[in-house]
C-alpha cells in the first residue's frame, strides 16, 4: 500500500489549562438543570413555604407586642430550646420570633439542600458512570463539579429571594427580610461546597452524604453548645456564623463574607482533590466485608432485616432527638403558651391538662414523622424491584408472599421501634426535669398507642406495592396529608370528614386522653385486611418491570 | 422425563406491544439450547415468564413437568437463574449475595462454591457497588452454578466476562451437562451457543424462525465451497443450488444450498478435481441469514403480499 495521505496535517493542540478544564461547565448546568428541575422546584418552593407558614403562624398566634414579650420572656434562659433553636437575638418582635421559630432547623433545611442538589450531579452521576460518559465529550475535569455547584448555587439564591419576599409580604423590615434570605442562601451554599469535597473522598454517594451530613451535623451541635454558653464555641460552626447575621436585630453583614469565602476555599480544596484522583475512585479506601453470609442472613426476614436496619436505626435517632426537643419545653409549657389564645387552642385540642395536652400534641407530631418512615419502610420491595434486584430472588425457592411479608414486618416492627424512640426519649427528658418516673412509661405508652395507624400507612403500602405498584405515590400522598392535618388541621379549620381521612385523627390522644381500645382495634384490623390484600394481589402480577 | 421446557404459541404483551406473538420453544432435558435474537426479540421475557415472574397472556408453558406461574416456588428449588444485567445490594459483599441466593434456593455445596469463586477468580468480601459488570456477573454464576439443580436458565450470562473467564464457563457448562443438567443459554457470542449447545432456537419479534440441532440447521443454508479444477469451472454457474459464484481462472468460489451439495460435488468431479476446501456455514452466518439481507428481502415481499415462493413455509 503506498496510499498518499491527502489530509491536512493535525491542528496543533494549543494549552490553555484554566479553560480547558472548565470547558462545558455552561452546558452542563444546563443538563443539571433539566434533569433535576423537579427537584430544584420542591425544594426552593418547600424551604419558601416552610419558613413562609412559620412566620405567619407566629403572627397569627401572637398578634400583638405584649403576646411576643409573653412568648419571649421564658424562653431568655430556657437552655433547651436555646440548644435547638439558636440565640435569642430579638425575640420579642415579630421578625426576631420569626427567625428564631424556624431557627436551626432552617439553616439545616438549606443545608440539605445544597448538600443533595451537588451530591446528585458530582458522586451519584460519576457512581452510576454518567460522568464517565461526559468526560469523554468535550468537557473539563471540574466542568461537572463546578456546573453542580452552580446548580445548588443558583437554586439557593432563588429559595433566598423567596425566603427574603415572604418576610417582606408580611411586612417585616426590609433590612432584615434580606440579611435572613442571604443568610439563609450562603449557609445552604458552605453545604454544598462541603459536598463538593466529600464527594471526593469517597466513592460512594452514600458515605459522600454521610460525611457532609456528619458536617452538617457538628455543625448545629457545635453551635448549640456554643448558643447555651457564652457564644464563643458557635464561632466555630458555619451555622453559628449564619445566625450570627442576626436578621432583625441590628443586622451583621460580615458573617456572610465568612459563610461565602468558607464556600469558596472548599471549592478549591475540592478542585484540588478533584485533580488528584481517578475518575470513579476516591480518596479513602474501601473496607473488605465478610467472604460468607450469616447464617440468619439468608432467611427472608434475615434480608429484609439486613437491608433496612441503617434505616431504622437513624430514624430512631431522630425520632429520639426530636422526643428530647419537645421533652425539654414540657416545664414551661404554661409560661410559654402565656396567654396566647391561638397557642391555647392548638395545645390543648386534646383537651385536659395543659401540660398532658401538649405532650399528646407532641406524640401525635411524633408519630407523623414517623409515618415518613414506615410508609418508606413498606415501600422498599418496589425499590428494591425497580433496582431490579427482586428478580434473582423471586427466581429463587422464596416466595412472593414471604418477600414482600419480611420487609412488611420489618416496617411494622421499625416503626414500634422508631415511634417508641421518640415516646421514651421524650418521657425520659420529662421525666429528668420535672422529677416524675412516670412520665417515661406514659409517654412511651402513648407514642406507642400510633402503632395501629402507622400500620395502617404500612399496611396501605403493602397493598400498592401489591396491587398498583406504579401507584405507591398514593401513600406518599396519605403521609402528606396525614402531616397537613396534625401540623395545622386547627389553623386552616378543616372540616371533620377531611381530618377523619388520617388514621391519626383516630388514635386517643394520650396522656390527656383516656385509652379507648375500640379505634385502636378497628385500625389494626384494617391494617390487618389491607396487608392481606396485598400479600394477594403480589402473587398476581407480574414482576420485575 | 424427556423434556425440561415446552412452550406452545406463547403470547405476552405490555401495553400495546406484542413482545412475544407465538413463540415456540423445546428444550430436552440433558442438553444445552441455545436461545438466539437480536435485542429485543424476546428472549428474556421468555425467561421471565418460565421463571414464573410475568404472567402469559396466551400459550402453554411447562416447566419440569410444571406450570410455572403457579407453582413457582416448586420450581425455583430445582432450578437456577442468571441474569443479563446483574443488579447486586450495594451493602453486601459478593460472598454474602451468592450465599443469600443458593440457599434461598434450598442450599448450597460449600466445596463447590469455593472452588467456583477460585475458578472465577471472585474476591467475596468486596461490597456489591464496588464490582464491576463483569464481576456482579461471577456474583450470579457462582450463585447459580454452585447449587445443585436440574435446570440453568442463563440470559446472556458471560457478556461482562474476559476470554478467560468466557472459557472457565464453558469448561463449568460441560461439566454440569456432564452431569445430566439442563441449560437454557440466551446468548449474543455465537461461538459460545455455537461450542456448547446441542440444539438451538432463533426467534425473532417474538416468534420462533429456527429450531433444531446445529446439523439440522446447516443442511438448511449453504455451505461455501473453493475449488481448483483442471477444465475452467465455467460450468458451475448452471448447476443448481449454486450462489454467489466467483470465477478467477481455474479457480471458483462460491456457495452452495447444503441439500444439493451431493449433486454439485458430483457435477465438479466432472471437470477435474485438483483441490477442494468446502467449510461448513458458521452459526453467524445463520444467523445473518435470518435477520440479514435475505430477512429484509422477504420482509418486502411480506410487504407486497407476495408471499409465494414458500421459504419460509419449507422450513
Amino acid at each position: 500500500m503506498t496510499a498518499v495521505d491527502t489530509r491536512p496535517p493535525a491542528a496543533p493542540v494549543t494549552h490553555r489549562p484554566a479553560a480547558d478544564r472548565l470547558a462545558g461547565t455552561a452546558r452542563l448546568a444546563r443538563l443539571a438543570l433539566r434533569t433535576s428541575r423537579v427537584r430544584v422546584a420542591l425544594w426552593t418552593a418547600g424551604v419558601a413555604v416552610l419558613v413562609y407558614s412559620s412566620a405567619a403562624s407566629i403572627e397569627g398566634l401572637y398578634p400583638t407586642e405584649e403576646d411576643l414579650r409573653e412568648l419571649a420572656e421564658p424562653l431568655y434562659d430556657n437552655a433547651a430550646v436555646i440548644a435547638l433553636q439558636g440565640p435569642t437575638y430579638a425575640i420579642d418582635t415579630l421578625g426576631g420570633a420569626a427567625v428564631f421559630n424556624i431557627g436551626a432547623f432552617g439553616y439545616a433545611l438549606v443545608g440539605l439542600m445544597g448538600m443533595f442538589l451537588v451530591g446528585r450531579h458530582t458522586r451519584v452521576d460519576e457512581e452510576a458512570e454518567r460522568t464517565e460518559l461526559l468526560r469523554a465529550a468535550v468537557v473539563g475535569r471540574h466542568a461537572p463539579v463546578v456546573a453542580a455547584l452552580l446548580l445548588a448555587t443558583g437554586a439557593l439564591a432563588v429559595a433566598g429571594a423567596l425566603i427574603t419576599a415572604s418576610m417582606l409580604a408580611l411586612g417585616l423590615p426590609v433590612a432584615g427580610s434580606v440579611a435572613y434570605g442571604l443568610a439563609m442562601a450562603a449557609f445552604g451554599v458552605v453545604m454544598a461546597a462541603t459536598t463538593a469535597v466529600t464527594a471526593q473522598l469517597s466513592a460512594h454517594a452514600r458515605t459522600a452524604y454521610g460525611l457532609a451530613g456528619a458536617v452538617l451535623g457538628l455543625s448545629y451541635l457545635v453551635r448549640a453548645v456554643g448558643d447555651v454558653g457564652d457564644g464563643r464555641l458557635s464561632w466555630a460552626s458555619p451555622m453559628g456564623w449564619a445566625q450570627q447575621v442576626r436578621p432583625y436585630a441590628g443586622e451583621r453583614w460580615w458573617p456572610l463574607a465568612l459563610l461565602l469565602g468558607t464556600a469558596g476555599l472548599l471549592t478549591a480544596l475540592a478542585l484540588q482533590l478533584l485533580d488528584r484522583r481517578d475518575l470513579g475512585s476516591g480518596m479513602l479506601a474501601e473496607r473488605a466485608g465478610p467472604p460468607r453470609a450469616a447464617r440468619w442472613l439468608t432467611r427472608p426476614w434475615g434480608l429484609a432485616v439486613r437491608l433496612q436496619r441503617a434505616s431504622v436505626l437513624w430514624w430512631a435517632v431522630g425520632l429520639a432527638i426530636t422526643g428530647v426537643a419537645y421533652g425539654s419545653l414540657g416545664g414551661d409549657v404554661e409560661d410559654l403558651i402565656g396567654d396566647s389564645e391561638g397557642m391555647a387552642e392548638i395545645v390543648t385540642q386534646a383537651g385536659g391538662d395543659l401540660v398532658d395536652s401538649f405532650f399528646a400534641t407532641a406524640l401525635l407530631m411524633v408519630a407523623v414523622i414517623t409515618a415518613g418512615f414506615t410508609v418508606a419502610s413498606a415501600l422498599r420491595p418496589r425499590g428494591e424491584e425497580s433496582a431490579g434486584r427482586a428478580e434473582p430472588l423471586l427466581a429463587t425457592a422464596l416466595g412472593r408472599r414471604a418477600w414482600l411479608g419480611s420487609h412488611l414486618a420489618v416496617a411494622a416492627g421499625g416503626s414500634a421501634i422508631v415511634v417508641g424512640a421518640g415516646g421514651l426519649a421524650m418521657g425520659l427528658t420529662d421525666a429528668v426535669a420535672s422529677g416524675d418516673a412516670g412520665q417515661v412509661w406514659r409517654l412511651t405508652g402513648g407514642a406507642l398507642a400510633h402503632l395501629p395507624a402507622l400500620w395502617v400507612l404500612a399496611g396501605l403500602g403493602a397493598l400498592l406495592v401489591g396491587a398498583a405498584p406504579r401507584a405507591t405515590g398514593l401513600a406518599w400522598a396519605l403521609v402528606g396529608w396525614c402531616v397537613l392535618v396534625a401540623f395545622f388541621g386547627e389553623l386552616l379549620d378543616l372540616p371533620r370528614w377531611a381530618r377523619d381521612l388520617s388514621p391519626f385523627e383516630h388514635v386517643p390522644r394520650l396522656p390527656a386522653d383516656e385509652v379507648t381500645w375500640l379505634p385502636l382495634g378497628v385500625l389494626t384490623a384494617l391494617a390487618a385486611a389491607l396487608a392481606a390484600a396485598g400479600l394477594a394481589a403480589v402473587e398476581r402480577r407480574d414482576v420485575g418491570s | 422425563m424427556a423434556t425440561a421446557i415446552s412452550v406452545e404459541g406463547l403470547v405476552k404483551t405490555f401495553g400495546h406491544v406484542r413482545a412475544l406473538d407465538g413463540l415456540d420453544l423445546e428444550v430436552r432435558a440433558g442438553e444445552v439450547h441455545g436461545f438466539l435474537g437480536p435485542n429485543g426479540a424476546g428472549k428474556s421475557t421468555t425467561i421471565r415468564i418460565l421463571l414464573g415472574l410475568l404472567r402469559p397472556d396466551a400459550g402453554r408453558v411447562t416447566l419440569l413437568g410444571g406450570d410455572p406461574w403457579r407453582d413457582a416456588v416448586e420450581l425455583h428449588r430445582r432450578l437456577a437463574y442468571v441474569p443479563g444485567d446483574v443488579n447486586l445490594w450495594p451493602n453486601l459483599t459478593g460472598g454474602e449475595v451468592i450465599d443469600l441466593l443458593a440457599d434461598l434456593r434450598g442450599g448450597v455445596d460449600p466445596r463447590r462454591r469455593d472452588e467456583l469463586i477460585e475458578r472465577f477468580d471472585l474476591d467475596p468480601r468486596k461490597k456489591g457497588r464496588t464490582y464491576s459488570k463483569g464481576n456482579r456477573q461471577k456474583v450470579a454464576l457462582v450463585a447459580a452454578l454452585a447449587s445443585d439443580v436440574e435446570l440453568l436458565l442463563l440470559d446472556e450470562p458471560t457478556a461482562g466476562l474476559d476470554p478467560l473467564m468466557e472459557a472457565v464457563f464453558q469448561d463449568t457448562i460441560r461439566e454440569i451437562t456432564g452431569e445430566g443438567r439442563t441449560v437454557l443459554l440466551s446468548s449474543h457470542i455465537l461461538a459460545q451457543v455455537e461450542a456448547l449447545a446441542d440444539r438451538v432456537s432463533i426467534i425473532r419479534q417474538g416468534r420462533t424462525v429456527e429450531s433444531g440441532t446445529l446439523a439440522e440447521l446447516r443442511h438448511l443454508t449453504r455451505t461455501t465451497i473453493t475449488v481448483e479444477t483442471e477444465r475452467t469451472p465455467d460450468a458451475v454457474g448452471a448447476m443448481a443450488g449454486v450462489h454467489n459464484l466467483r470465477v478467477d481462472g481455474h479457480r471458483a468460489t462460491f456457495d452452495v444450498d447444503t441439500a444439493r451439495l451431493d449433486e454439485v460435488v458430483r457435477g465438479l468431479a466432472g471437470l477435474g478435481v485438483r483441490s477442494l476446501v468446502s467449510r461448513p456455514p458458521t452459526l453467524e452466518e445463520l444467523f445473518l441469514r435470518h435477520y440479514g439481507d435475505e430477512l429484509a428481502v422477504l420482509e418486502r415481499a411480506d410487504a407486497d403480499g407476495a408471499r409465494s415462493d414458500g421459504e419460509r413455509g419449507g422450513r
